[in-house]
């Protein structure tokens, strides 16, 4: 069963109707916005811990828990930062939200803001999302031209709402990292502890979410956290932008219940595996990241969380990247170790060591140009970079390789046996 | 609030807020590092401090978790911490293994070798091999001036010199640029870095990327002989350590003094070691027919006793310079005095300071480590980044913790830290001893303020009235608060100058006399004798009608207008005892021999004693030092500091006289070239040479 469309929460995510303050709130924002100001900070979190929303950068931490670590008394003041850097390759999520339903966001960083007492928010652009940035803006403007934000606003909560951009590094999408880039330095991960909740941005306590965890904010409030709660399954509630790339026939960005099908997500809103579902050969289900998941696993696997878990995958921000048979599979993860290497903020030993020799080892892989005990020692390598760095993109760097191998140790063989063969006589 | 914890299976219960790996050491338990440096920020990124703490799911950078942070078991058993599990073993060896996947196997070629971390961490925590068959990372090498040398290959990334320029020299000069693998440590200019403190990141580079130009590939340290001693090149007496091989001195290092030095000097501290090779008198000389020739000791000696001998008391003179010792200015203050004169003084730059007016009228009474606890500082007519490099950074230190006023009356200068900036010159003072000033506001309001006096201040004709400004400014910041803080400081410039006024090396009454008094008397033949023991920042040109003695370890300007030169050993070749700016007497040691037929100070003047007639009683340096411990007690006390009478600096406060309206100037004027050792250094000149380019070019003359 697809998601209904009055329970759609992104109405306007293909910009098909207006994008400005008008079209979004013939299209229900910024209604009653005032009235869940009215009943307080506590009402907020609680009715998003009711929904039992999960952050939808990737970690899928609850949210109205992460919202309540903010100290409710503190002398400094206290900031919302939304990650907007969106650079994880098959994401593309956000950038529909900021550029075709921006008042969703904009409203939900007022609410989030007032229930986690903060009245200044920033969000932190990814350099390459230009467009996206001027809609926002526009939006924003709105916004403070119609008194919803700002000073003296009819909310009653002084709220400003500034956008950031960045410049374009990946590693400024890990939360301690834009916190650095946003304060003007080098864009490199913080030790933790301390957390943001305690010293984040400028020192003060910070929570720092994700696009869409914001933008859902209202809509479960107008609607209520059960209603929220009701959608998907138990502990992976409510709906979820999917992004459906690769050797797909109509690749898209779909608004779907959480725990869908994979095979129903594919068929339905992308027209299918091209060459068939016969022709699937992995999929990688959460962004690049994620470890890939073999075909044979992919018949009866929902799109959520904890089943991805159980494969020793992840949703991550629910892109899937899906490959058919003509896909070769060790050159697609050399390239995501690229990417990985090629984005390592260089700060700590493992990552910055272990990536570019990952990728270097998967190059060789790639043409068979290896020796197959150098399979187990790239796994192994993996394993002494996960979690021994500062961030997760040791982690993130790590688990595409881990995937590889788990599930396609005998191509990797036989890719080596070929070269192998391939070359006898020049080698003797 | 103690924590327990149970490490390595031991239970130990630690203090609050230190973090994991302290807790760890605390053990017993040795715990690998590089990043990690107890005088630097906390980086966390070398990862090689991993340890497993039960409950959490990854190893833990002990360096970076607090053991405040460890979050409690349910049941509040204490936590347990494994330092030597095979996780811990296996999270080493991975990341030693990537430490050295792009690190050049070139130790026996590598300046470092035999003193390098990774070196020997490679060995006690590596897996033995590598398994890394790919091509090796190349970096191209950088330029950070004469006194670093770069072999960027082998740069583990750990920015302890990154964090060491920014934090504690407080010069943002050096950063990382790149991301990932591609990362580099430099100074994006290409430029060689402008800080007095800057050859210290040699010593925190755990590896060999960072290593001694000057004294590059000269020596191996299992080759030296190390000997521990005191600097002699400021009035801090930063504690170093003199590393010789044969007769030469190799190099010089810093050696840990929480209470002076930390663990940093100063460049000119580090590299006059080259200074101490060049120039040196090692054998005595005579000056016949207008020309300096070389002579035995009998002849020299014999001479000079001569000129002395004809000579009537009042007719003689001696001045002491800024490297000479308690030991041969307590000989020569006696032979003087046998002689019948009491023409000696130490005061070189004519400073208005008296021993006779106590102690704490000459020292930094509130110690360098009460640097720490002031909240206010204010800075008359120096430049302490200059005058004393180390105690500038002590002032950074306190400054970084927040809380702190610093004003500043004299040349708006580069200090590594913001200050208000009160004035050039003496209405200023004026003002704030007479409290009209703001900023007297804010000495009054602080509970620990600290005046410091430059030695440059007190040496112009009104020395003494900015004196006595200063000690009444101090006595109004500390009324009513607690009496065992002496706010009233002077900042010496001088190694030797505190340790003479404590031997009362000045002439007896009248005030007048003194170094000025000298010079003009030699100028107009009224002095038949005088003998400069090592001092060369006189006027020599007005020396022409007496008879100079020179006494020294350096062909400086004293030496070159000498009639008779004896030459002396430099502070490495000899036990001496200097008192520093804070009145901590210590002792250098002999760790080389003097050159030549030079000799240890105390001796010659020893020697010459008979030869005058009134042979000095001691035979031995014991003996010498036992008459000089009864005249000044003060010295007694090596490396201690004994608080001063504190009502000195109130009877100074109320000493009269006018401060003129004159703009102060600092005691230094060019950081490198400050004495006879570091003129005589190839490597100092060249440090000064870049650092007036690098003004005139940058308009940077603010650091000079």
């Amino acid at each position: 069963m697809l998601l209904e469309d009055k329970d759609r929460i992104f109405q306007n995510i293909y910009g098909f109707h207006d994008s400005g303050l008008k079209g979004a709130q013939s299209r229900g924002s910024w209604d009653g916005t005032k009235f869940f100001i009215d009943k307080g900070h506590d009402w907020i979190i609680s009715e998003v811990k009711t929904s039992g929303l999960r952050g939808r950068g990737g970690a899928g931490f609850p949210t109205g828990l992460k919202w309540s670590f903010m100290p409710k008394a503190d002398s400094r003041p206290s900031y919302l930062v939304i990650n907007a850097d969106e650079s994880e390759p098959g994401s593309c999520k956000d950038r529909e939200i900021m550029r075709n339903d921006p008042h969703l966001l904009i409203e939900g960083a007022l609410l989030a803001g007032f229930a986690m007492r903060a009245h200044t928010c920033y969000i932190y652009i990814r350099g390459e999302f230009i467009r996206e940035r001027e809609r926002l803006q526009r939006a924003v403007d709105e916004a403070y031209a119609a008194k919803l934000i700002g000073k003296n606003n009819v909310h009653g909560w002084d709220f400003d709402f500034y956008i950031a951009h960045g410049a374009g590094a990946y590693i400024c999408g890990e939360e301690t990292a834009l916190l650095e880039s946003l304060e003007g330095r080098k864009g490199q991960p913080r030790l933790k502890p301390p957390f943001p909740a305690n010293v984040g941005l400028y020192g003060a306590p910070t929570t720092i979410n994700n696009v869409e965890s914001i933008a859902v904010v209202p809509d479960i409030l107008r609607r209520g956290g059960h209603w929220f709660a009701a959608l998907g399954l138990p502990n992976n509630t409510g709906t979820k932008l999917f992004q459906i790339s690769g050797h797909v026939n109509r690749p898209c960005v779909v608004e779907e219940e959480m725990g869908i099908p994979l095979r129903q997500l594919i068929d339905e809103h992308c027209g299918g595996v091209r060459g068939g579902w016969g022709n699937l050969l992995a999929v990688i289900p959460g962004g690049s990241s994620m470890p890939l998941i073999p075909a044979d696993l992919c018949d009866t696997l929902t799109m959520d969380f904890d089943s991805l878990t159980k494969l020793k995958s992840g949703l991550g921000t629910a892109a899937i990247i899906v490959l058919d048979k003509s896909a070769d599979v060790i050159k697609a993860i050399a390239r995501i170790a690229y990417f990985y290497k090629h984005e390592s903020c260089g700060q700590c030993t493992p990552c910055r060591e272990g990536t570019g020799w990952m990728w270097r080892v998967l190059e060789r892989m790639a043409r068979g140009e290896a020796e197959k005990s150098e399979i187990d020692r790239l796994f192994d390598v993996s394993k002494q970079i996960e979690g021994h760095t500062i961030c997760a993109l040791g982690d993130a760097a790590a688990w595409p390789v881990q995937g590889l191998i788990r599930h396609f140790r005998p191509v990797i063989e036989a890719r080596i046996d070929a070269y192998q063969a391939a070359h006898k006589e020049a080698a003797e | 609030m103690p924590k327990q914890l149970i490490i390595d299976g031991k239970e130990i219960t630690v203090e609050d807020g230190i973090t994991l790996l302290q807790a760890c050491e605390q053990a017993g338990a040795e715990i690998p590092r590089f990043c990690y440096h107890e005088r630097l920020s906390i980086a966390g990124n070398c990862r090689m401090c991993l340890v497993e703490v039960q409950g959490s799911p990854k190893p833990v950078a002990s360096c970076a978790m607090g053991v405040n942070d460890l979050p409690p078991n349910r049941d509040n058993t204490p936590k347990v911490i494994s330092t030597k599990s095979a996780t811990v073993k296996k999270a080493r060896e991975g990341v030693m293994e990537f430490l050295l996947i792009n690190h050049p196997l070139d130790c026996p070629i590598c300046d470092q070798g035999g003193e390098c971390d990774l070196q020997d961490q490679a060995m006690a925590f590596g897996a033995g091999g590598s398994r890394f068959e790919e091509n090796k990372r190349a970096v191209e090498d950088k330029y950070l001036g004469p006194l670093i040398k770069t072999s960027m290959n082998r740069c583990i990334h750990c920015t302890r010199c990154v964090r060491f320029m920014t934090e504690i020299a407080g010069v943002e000069e050096l950063g990382a640029i790149g991301r990932g693998e591609d990362m580099e440590i430099t100074t994006y200019l290409e430029r060689g870095i402008l800080s007095e403190m800057s050859a210290n990141v040699n010593d925190l580079c755990p590896v060999g990327a960072l290593t001694h130009r000057p004294w590059a590939h000269n020596a191996r340290p299992w080759e030296l002989r190390k000997t521990e001693s005191v600097d002699v090149m400021d009035a801090v007496g930063s504690a170093i350590r003199i590393d010789v091989r044969g007769r030469e001195v190799m190099r010089i290092l810093p050696r840990n003094n929480d209470a002076v030095n930390e663990e940093w000097i100063s460049d000119k501290t580090r590299h006059v070691a080259d200074g101490l090779r060049t120039q040196r008198l090692d054998q005595p000389y005579v000056r016949k027919d207008g020309r300096l020739v070389s002579a035995s000791w009998q002849e020299a000696l014999a001479l000079v006793a001569a000129k002395l001998k004809a000579a009537s008391g009042d007719r003689i003179a001696a001045i002491a310079g800024p490297l000479a010792g308690a030991e041969e200015m307590f000989a020569l203050k006696d032979l003087f005095h046998r002689l019948g004169s009491t023409n000696v003084d130490c005061r070189e730059d004519g400073a208005k300071l008296d021993p006779a007016a106590g102690r704490a009228s000459y020292i930094f009474n509130s110690t360098i480590e009460g640097i720490e606890h002031a909240d206010a500082i204010l800075l008359i007519g120096t430049n302490p980044r200059l005058e004393a490099a180390v105690l500038n950074t002590r002032i950074r230190k306190r400054w970084r913790q927040g809380g702190l006023a610093i004003g500043l009356i004299g040349e708006q200068v580069d200090l590594t830290y913001p200050y208000d900036y009160l004035g050039s010159g003496g209405q200023t003072l004026r003002d704030l001893a007479d409290g009209k000033h703001a900023f007297a506001a804010k000495l009054q309001a602080a509970k620990a303020p600290l005046i410091i006096v430059g030695s440059a201040a007190i040496a112009r004709t009104d020395g003494q009235a900015v004196l006595a400004a200063a000690a009444r400014i101090a006595v109004a910041a500390t009324q009513g608060k607690d009496p065992a803080w002496n706010a009233f400081n002077v900042l010496h410039a001088a190694a030797s100058r505190v340790a003479a006024l404590d031997l009362g090396f000045v002439p007896a009454k009248p005030a007048s006399t003194g170094v000025d008094s000298f010079v003009a008397a030699a100028e107009t033949g009224a002095l038949d004798v005088l003998f400069l023991l090592g001092a060369d920042d006189i006027d020599m040109s007005r020396l022409s009608k007496t008879f100079v003695v020179y006494q020294g370890s350096h062909g400086d300007a004293g030496a070159h207008r000498a009639d008779v030169i004896f030459p002396a050993a430099a502070y490495a070749e000899k036990s001496a005892t200097y008192v520093n700016t804070e009145g901590r007497a210590q002792m250098t040691a002999k760790a080389a021999f003097p050159p030549g037929d030079a000799r240890e100070d105390w001796t010659i003047i020893r020697a010459l004693s008979p030869l005058v007639g009134h042979t000095l009683p001691y035979d031995s340096i014991n003996v010498l030092r036992a008459g000089m411990y009864k005249a000044a007690p003060a010295l007694a006390a090596i490396d201690r500091v004994a608080p001063a009478e504190i009502k000195a600096v109130a009877a100074l406060a109320s000493v009269k006289g006018t401060v003129k309206d004159e703009p102060f100037r600092a005691a230094v004027k060019d950081f490198y070239l400050t004495n006879p050792i570091a003129r005589a250094s190839a490597v100092m000149a060249e440090m000064s040479a870049l650092k007036k380019a690098a003004g005139k070019a940058a308009g940077l003359a603010a650091a000079e």
